[in-house]
């Protein structure tokens, strides 16, 4: 049996659509929960109930929205190129989707273990800039447009910090692999061998740039509802509208497992004794979570000149100083070897 | 050469303002909800609550409307219709009581006018329709709301009567 999933081609695909079934199915299922919970946790901290209607707590919201999402009517503006039209969310979802390939949730528990795993998700989380480019451009209106550029100068300016900041990681791990990131955290004090405590400044900047990325409040300016409408989407309705937002929210999803694995320690365990595991993963995701939601609660929106100003004149400077940091401290072993905990090479 | 305020500086590169909020965030996040779970729990209502009307009878059974045509004359919206005729046994009674409730602007003018407390705006206020003829109100309508919140009605009245 194990041997046509390894030999036989048909076997291999089937594994290959197995495996992603498996990863795909409940991360789009958790997604339902968290979008519950963001409106939830958005919702406590307005001393608002939040939805608490479907289902027992309200639990099914998400699942009657995207019904509703579902049966609406596709509308198209007059004039819109519809292949373009319609292949933008689906470049978004897409783009999203296909970075949690190299994503792992335990060291055993990954689809594509490859040794560049991170510059592959960097680059496909890249990619998703095309579909709100293409979103606003098919639309063929105006403020769809503007929205676009907006969104794609944002997204491309917070790119060039969060590449940064991963070098930084990168330097005193010896590895892109996420494995071996991971394992390189690992130096059997628990919470404290993690790289947030001496990568703490870049944990910061790398959150923030995750929330600008992926359009979070406060940086939500593409969308910025109480000004905007919604940007790039604006023409959008129905199944082509829920696309983007889940691809949205599919990113804003991997930002938390970028932060968990690169500076929490993946699926090691806090205290030094309880077994490893996906559900530590898992937890420590659903944590940033927590945070991303809090944010947007918490925050008013920046202006898109300060937004502009923070990019380049704040994280990039900050960023490409930690790395000449880093660099220094991991070639001299300064700090008792803190930056330099290389698992592979040296 | 300007001068550089390094307290502010900190406070930026410490993210101050964002602990701040969140500790502020995390105090709402735990404090009691401010709203009501609406459809399954209401607020208090104070007896003069201005909701929809009702025609009023007398406990024997009797309309109490005599057709004197007060809250008609007084609605500032002119919402009321009133045609009135004698009866057999020789009162007047109006044959029609309509109240145009898209026109009412729910002032309470109508049952200030009322000499026998016969229309009166009572606690309801969930009386939303599907079209726009269900909130044409005629006086089949107006009695049976009469009837169906007299209780209520009738408490309010008596509660609000030292004040009148």
């Amino acid at each position: 049996m194990a041997e046509f999933f390894t030999t036989n081609y048909f076997g291999i695909a089937l594994l290959i659509i197995g495996q992603v079934l498996l990863l795909v199915v409940p991360l789009l299922v958790a997604l339902a929960f968290l979008m519950y919970a963001d409106r939830k946790i958005w919702a406590a901290v307005q001393m608002r109930r939040g939805p608490n209607v479907v289902g027992v707590f309200g639990l099914l919201q998400s699942f009657a929205d995207f019904l509703k999402y579902i049966v609406k009517e596709v509308v198209f503006p007059a004039g819109a190129d519809r292949v373009v039209f319609l292949l933008a969310p689906l470049v978004s979802l897409v783009m999203a989707l296909i970075a949690w390939a190299v994503i792992p949730f335990s060291d055993t528990l990954v689809i594509s273990n490859i040794n560049v795993a991170i510059l592959y998700v960097f680059a496909v989380s890249s990619l998703e800039v095309y579909g709100v480019i293409m979103g606003g451009w098919a639309s063929n209106s105006k403020y769809p447009f503007l929205g676009a550029l907006r969104s794609a100068a944002q997204m491309v300016s917070y790119e060039v910090s969060i590449g940064l900041i991963i070098i930084g990681v990168i330097l005193s791990s010896g590895s892109m692999n996420f494995g071996n990131i991971v394992a390189a955290q690992d130096t059997g004090y628990g919470i404290f061998s993690w790289y947030w405590l001496p990568h703490f400044p870049m944990l910061i900047l790398f959150f923030i740039s995750a929330l600008a990325e992926t359009n979070r409040p406060p940086f939500d300016l593409p969308e910025a509802e109480s000004e905007l409408v919604a940007g790039y989407q604006v023409e959008y309705s129905s199944t082509p509208f829920l696309l983007f937002m889940i691809g949205e929210l599919v990113a804003v999803v991997l930002m938390c497992a970028l932060v968990t694995l690169l500076f929490f320690g993946g699926w090691l365990s806090p205290i030094p004794g309880l077994p490893d595991g996906l559900l530590w993963m898992v937890a420590k995701m659903g944590v940033v979570f927590f945070f991303f939601s809090m944010v947007k609660a918490i925050t008013p929106r920046y202006r898109y000149d300060q937004l502009m100003r923070i990019g380049w004149k704040v994280f990039l400077p900050m960023s490409l100083g930690w790395v000449v940091f880093v660099a220094f401290a991991a070639k001299f072993d300064w700090f008792w070897g803190t930056f330099a905990r290389w698992t592979v090479g040296g | 050469m300007t001068q550089i305020d390094y307290t502010r500086a900190a406070k930026y590169f410490l993210l101050a303002d964002f602990v701040k909020g969140f500790a502020l965030g995390m105090k709402y996040f735990f404090a009691p909800k401010a709203t009501l779970n609406y459809p399954h729990e209401k607020g208090p209502l104070s007896p003069r609550f201005r909701g929809e009307h009702a025609l009023r009878r007398y406990p024997n059974g009797e309309e109490r409307c005599i057709a004197c045509k007060l809250c008609e004359a007084i609605c500032p919206a002119q919402a009321i219709t009133i045609d009135a005729e004698p009866r057999d046994d020789g009162s007047r009674r109006t044959t029609r009581y309509d109240i145009d409730m898209t026109k009412c602007i729910y002032c309470g003018f109508c049952q200030e006018a009322c000499p026998v407390d016969a229309i009166v705006e009572g606690p309801n206020f969930e009386f939303s329709t599907e079209t726009r003829e269900e909130l044409f109100y005629d006086k089949d309508k107006l009695l049976s709301n009469g009837d169906r919140w007299e209780a209520e009605i009738a408490r309010n009245l008596e509660l609000d009567a030292p004040y009148r």
